[in-house]
């Protein structure tokens, strides 16, 4: 049982950089668009600064 | 004259060197569209952000400031297939989000909350029937403790101070019941933990948070929605005035930047945007958005115009007032207040579920302790198992029972064509058994149509169409519209308040007043419509008669006919004259119908059928509707309605059909069966529960499981009210 020591700080330090992580997506604004968000991840990417000119 | 456009008002700085402005844009709804605008602009040189959010259609632009004017973004937009309009965000919407950014904050620390005492309180459940030690048990506990009393304080906010609020006014809501489950179930816990019991409940309460969470955040976040699709409307309808900044010059200003005291400039086919009066000039104008009558009004030095206003024919230079002066609008106003402190007295269906569920909750709480008590138990064990009681009867699947419901059902509605501006609008659309229509506006589509065009030679029309483009007046551009006219002739001159000529071929063509033409003998034979305009058109001796009205919606009869068909009282309220408004009665087959009359006239009919005990849904959108807009049950008006209107109605329908707004009506009944199907599966749940409660052998485990059971359970039977659009006619 001594395992739990180890285990326990563990989880919750898993936990709490959870928490942390969710509280910046929040406060970096990835919640604000959550329909422009979904079509985003399968946009295609940045064209080069010189496609543009070429289209 | 010099025309600039001054959008100043709407750009904000921000950070070094860098301007703001956010644009509201028409038609973005795809991922094409999103890269498009976001390529397009970004292209422009020095704009360092330009970023599209697509469930607002919005789109914030950044540049280097001082380099580019931001009418440019517009016009780029514009090429681009885009109608954009500067906006700016209303305080309340700002409320809005950052109350809904707060509730998602509270909702991710108590889900995290959630997860961890969940992994601590599992190994002791199924340690319980093992071999963990009473120490090893005591440890999680105490974790648990650490993990769930900071969380519940923090993510428990809103219910606490909900509650605190209530009781303070000396009332009750969900709220009450809620906050002091929660804090008996961790106080207990704590005790117990103390104590070295065997049952703590810190997992049940955190986790009560979580999904009541879920439910308020749907909710705010609903409302949200409604604020800025709101604050969209208000830009879409761009309402800039041409404001004199010199004596020979004038700028193109949004009305929030004009002044009383300033001039500005109405040409013909222009809405007017502010209240005021003529200082010079001679027109005539059309005010059917705000009294719903039809006829044109001459306009000359000192008539009064109100915002809403068509200019017609001349040119009007007026000075801007408070508007407070304006007699008409403060009547508006007055009713408009009255109407809305009743409306206010409107108690939704979850709050009217809490005030009978809470005293029954905490009666039966207390009940049990004492009979436990009488019952010869100890006052701990009594104790706990009436804080048991009040665990498992706290009102978590009723406080997700109408959010979720609600949320699907606005995202159904917005599919139709339909948005919600408050709410509650689902439940009280739901109850309408009574729809008041206005008529102009709402019954008819708010633009011209040429009635009979058929009678009229196809090649002689589309010469009337070209000629017409030549014209401002909103008559020859409904011509000009109908004919499908292209290209103007060349050549063609407009002689003010009679009407367009030119020679094409040797041939003289004019298009205007009968006289103007020649034509009134043709006049006098036709049939007299009361609603229509007549125009006349002449070609070299030949002459014929156009006559423009505004047409009824083209579905307005097979709406009338649905509405009958589910058994709905129908009548209008109108401010026209009497035989235009009898005319559309007959047409749609309306027995029920009254002209002429008032906004307190209409308040007054609606104030009868409320006493009936009829639930009286009105439609309507002109200026003169917004206060029984507000009396009636519930409202609703068109996108093309008046600003106050439009504010005023509970739901805003777009398009030409009239549809919408029996798709509103079964979208919402449907909903509000949904919802009290939900609250009787919360309740049936609790009536299965409380005995067990009661009895004292309820575990954690048990609270725990029965808690989220019955939260899937309503939250699954939610998402019904996504399916199936049935066929409405």
């Amino acid at each position: 049982m001594e395992i739990l020591v180890i285990l326990v700080p563990l989880a919750l330090m898993l936990g709490g950089a959870g928490l942390v992580a969710f509280l910046w997506s929040l406060r970096s604004g990835q919640y604000d668009d959550l329909d422009g968000a979904a079509w985003r991840a399968i946009a295609d990417d940045e064209q080069p600064q010189e496609a543009p000119a070429k289209r | 004259m010099h025309v600039t456009r001054d959008f100043s008002h709407y750009v904000r700085t921000a950070g070094e060197g860098v301007q703001h402005i956010d644009l509201a844009v028409e038609g973005v709804h795809c991922a094409g569209c999103m890269a498009k605008i976001e390529r397009g602009l970004s292209a422009i040189p020095d704009v360092t952000l330009a970023r599209v959010n697509l469930t607002d259609r919005r789109v914030a632009l950044e540049w280097k400031a001082g380099t580019l004017d931001p009418s440019r973004f517009i016009d780029r937009l514009e090429e681009l297939g885009y109608k954009a309009y500067p906006f700016e965000t209303e305080s309340a919407e700002v409320a809005e989000v950052a109350e809904s950014r707060f509730l998602l904050r509270c909702l991710g620390v108590a889900a995290f909350a959630t997860m961890n005492v969940m992994m601590l309180s599992i190994p002791v459940w199924s340690g319980n029937v093992s071999d963990m030690l009473p120490e090893q048990r005591d440890f999680f506990h105490w974790l648990s403790a650490l993990i769930a009393l900071p969380a519940a304080a923090y993510a428990g906010q809103p219910f606490f101070r909900s509650a605190w609020r209530a009781l303070s006014a000396k009332t009750t809501n969900m709220d009450v019941p809620i906050s002091i489950g929660v804090i008996l179930a961790l106080g207990m816990s704590v005790v117990e933990t103390i104590h070295h019991a065997e049952h703590a409940y810190f997992d049940a309460a955190i986790m009560l948070l979580t999904f009541l969470l879920v439910g308020r955040f749907l909710d705010q976040n609903m409302r949200r929605r409604t604020r800025a699709v709101a604050g969209n409307l208000a830009a879409l309808k761009a309402e800039t005035a041409a404001k004199f900044v010199g004596s020979d010059e004038i700028s193109q200003v949004p009305v929030a930047a004009i002044h009383p005291g300033d001039i500005v400039l109405l040409r013909p086919g222009e809405r007017c945007a502010v209240d005021g009066t003529v200082i010079e000039g001679r027109s005539e104008i059309d005010q059917s958005l705000i009294t719903g009558e039809t006829l044109y009004v001459t306009a000359e030095h000192g008539t009064p115009v109100y915002a809403g206003s068509m200019n017609i024919s001349g040119t009007l230079r007026v000075r801007v007032s408070a508007a407070s002066e304006a007699t008409l609008l403060a009547e508006i106003t007055r009713l408009l207040d009255n109407a809305l402190q009743a409306r206010s007295r409107y108690m939704r269906l979850a709050d009217r579920a809490s005030r009978l569920y809470a005293p029954v909750v905490h009666a039966t709480a207390l009940i049990t302790i004492l009979g436990w008590v009488i019952a010869g138990a100890s006052w701990h064990d009594a104790i706990v198992t009436g804080v048991a009681v009040l665990i498992i009867t706290c009102p978590c699947a009723l406080g997700l029972a109408i959010p979720t419901v609600q949320t699907i059902a606005s995202g159904a509605m917005f599919k139709s064509g339909v948005l919600l501006n408050s709410g509650d609008a689902i439940e009280r659309l739901a109850e309408a058994d009574h729809v008041i229509f206005d008529k102009t506006g709402t019954l008819t589509l708010p633009d011209l149509e040429v009635m009979n065009a058929a009678d009229i030679p196809a090649d002689v029309f589309e010469l009337a169409g070209r000629l017409a483009l030549s014209s401002h007046h909103p008559v020859a551009a409904a011509v000009a519209q109908a004919a499908g006219a292209r290209s103007p002739i060349v050549g063609a001159a407009e002689e003010a308040g009679q009407g367009v000529r030119a020679t094409v071929d040797g041939v003289e063509l004019r298009l205007g007043r009968p006289s103007f033409c020649g034509a009134e003998a043709l006049v006098g034979s036709a049939m007299v419509d009361p609603e229509a305009s007549i125009v006349a058109f002449s070609k070299g001796s030949d002459r014929f008669i156009l006559s423009v009205r505004q047409g009824l919606r083209p579905d307005a009869q097979a709406v009338i006919a649905a509405l009958k068909a589910r058994n709905i009282g129908i009548e209008i309220l109108s401010g026209d004259r009497e035989p235009a408004v009898k005319a559309a009665a007959h047409a749609l087959d309306i027995p029920e119908w009254r002209a002429g009359l008032t906004p307190a006239d209409k308040i007054a009919r609606i104030e009868e059928l409320k006493r009936r005990g009829a639930k009286v849904l009105m439609v309507g959108d002109g200026m003169n509707d917004a206060p029984s807009l507000a009396a009636a049950h519930v409202s609703m008006s068109p996108i093309s309605a008046a600003h106050l209107s439009q504010a005023t109605a509970d739901l805003v329908f777009l398009g030409r059909p009239l549809a919408p707004v029996v798709a509103a009506i079964d979208a919402s009944r449907k909903a509000l069966h949904l919802m009290r199907q939900n609250l009787w599966l919360a309740i049936g749940y609790n009536v299965l529960a409380v005995p067990v409660a009661i009895s004292g052998v309820v575990t954690p485990l048990i609270a725990a499981a029965a808690m989220s059971g019955s939260s899937i359970l309503v939250m699954l039977n939610s998402l019904r009210a996504r399916s199936a659009s049935r066929e409405i006619m």
